[in-house]
């Protein structure tokens, strides 16, 4: 269970199982992103995911993302930066940026 | 995405038909384009940018383009590299293993039945024929990598004349420097020519000293990706 195809097969079971799926997709980096773009990761309504959109860094705020395309059905996108080292927020502590799609699997 | 439209898209990944996921940003509609068989999947009536897609493949990798109706993302799947192992051998079992792990798909080849048994690679693809009638069977191309194993040079020769024969990306075969000085000897013999020669990767994988199979995997895997990675897009 690791490569992006096997993400997709993930969502697809996920789904034929009746559960609520998102499909998180990497669009576009900028500098030193962690995984390229075209990256899958697959999310359930429970949070369960599989795959990867960056080094685990905005993973997190991924899922709870999902979890509102799941509910209301519309499609997102979003974008994460660098991190202030400082703070807690969300981004990427390698300098990179990245943009990421999320839809429903209907 | 549509349920549908997911199934269609793992549908042509098992067929390995290369096939790009078009995406209209940031509407979201949604098609299977097929542009090495020039058809696509299309829901709606605009064209879909069927070049590009076709770039994407052979690039393998992913890219937004701009359309007369805005911004498409293209991701392409290409069907997985082929890694063919000649040599059903100790070190073959951890290769195996983390290839297929690194997303490659793995066939293993030995027409020793002892070697090639179903207890020593289980689950595993095993091809029980003669380097040369598989490797002609398989027909590896420029996603392929070809590496023997056998230190038999009944078995390793052959099937390194085959590989030399195609444009198999990677063609590696173990052995000591003195071992594959004497291989290129008979080669040389047997008429094939030195820029061919050239493209044996021996002694085989990066040199960091491995000592176990399982080192020795490692090596060889490193390698195979450093070719893969680093080949010219053509």
């Amino acid at each position: 269970m690791n490569t992006d195809v096997d993400v997709l097969a993930a969502a697809a079971a996920w789904r034929a199982e009746g559960r609520g799926v998102a499909l998180a997709t990497v669009v576009r980096t900028w500098g030193s992103a962690p995984r390229e773009s075209g990256s899958h990761m697959a999310v359930d309504e429970s949070g369960t995911f599989c795959g990867s959109v960056s080094g685990g860094c905005v993973e997190a705020a991924v899922v709870e993302a999902a979890a509102e395309v799941i509910r209301t059905g519309d499609s997102r996108s979003l974008a994460f930066g660098v991190t202030d080292e400082m703070a807690w927020e969300v981004g990427l502590a390698c300098g990179g940026k990245v943009s990421i799609w999320v839809e429903r699997v209907e | 995405m549509r349920i549908d439209l997911l199934e269609q898209l793992l549908g042509a990944i098992r067929e390995r038909r290369p096939v790009v996921l078009a995406t209209r940003m940031p509407g979201g509609e949604q098609a299977l384009l097929f542009p090495m068989e020039r058809t696509a999947t299309t829901p709606d009536e605009r064209p879909w940018p069927m070049d590009a897609a076709r770039r994407s493949l052979v690039d393998d990798r992913s890219t937004t383009v701009t359309d007369a109706a805005g911004d498409v993302f293209l991701r392409p799947y290409n069907p997985p590299v082929r890694l063919v192992i000649v040599g059903a051998v100790h070190i073959a079992a951890p290769l195996v293993g983390m290839a297929s792990t690194a997303g490659l798909e793995v066939t293993v080849v030995d027409p020793r039945d002892a070697f090639a048994s179903e207890e020593r690679f289980p689950g595993r693809q095993v091809v029980r024929s003669w380097p040369e009638e598989a490797l002609a069977e398989l027909r590896p191309d420029h996603r392929t990598a070809v590496v023997t194993l056998t230190h038999d040079a009944k078995l390793d020769d052959p099937a390194l004349v085959a590989a030399l024969g195609t444009s198999a990306f990677y063609v590696g075969s173990l052995g000591s420097r003195r071992t594959h000085a004497k291989r290129l000897e008979r080669l040389r013999e047997q008429g094939v020519d030195a820029a061919a020669l050239d493209r044996i990767q021996a002694p085989i994988g990066l040199d960091i000293g491995a000592r176990t199979p399982a080192e020795i995997a490692v090596a060889i895997l490193a390698q195979v990706v450093a070719h893969l990675r680093a080949a010219p897009e053509s």
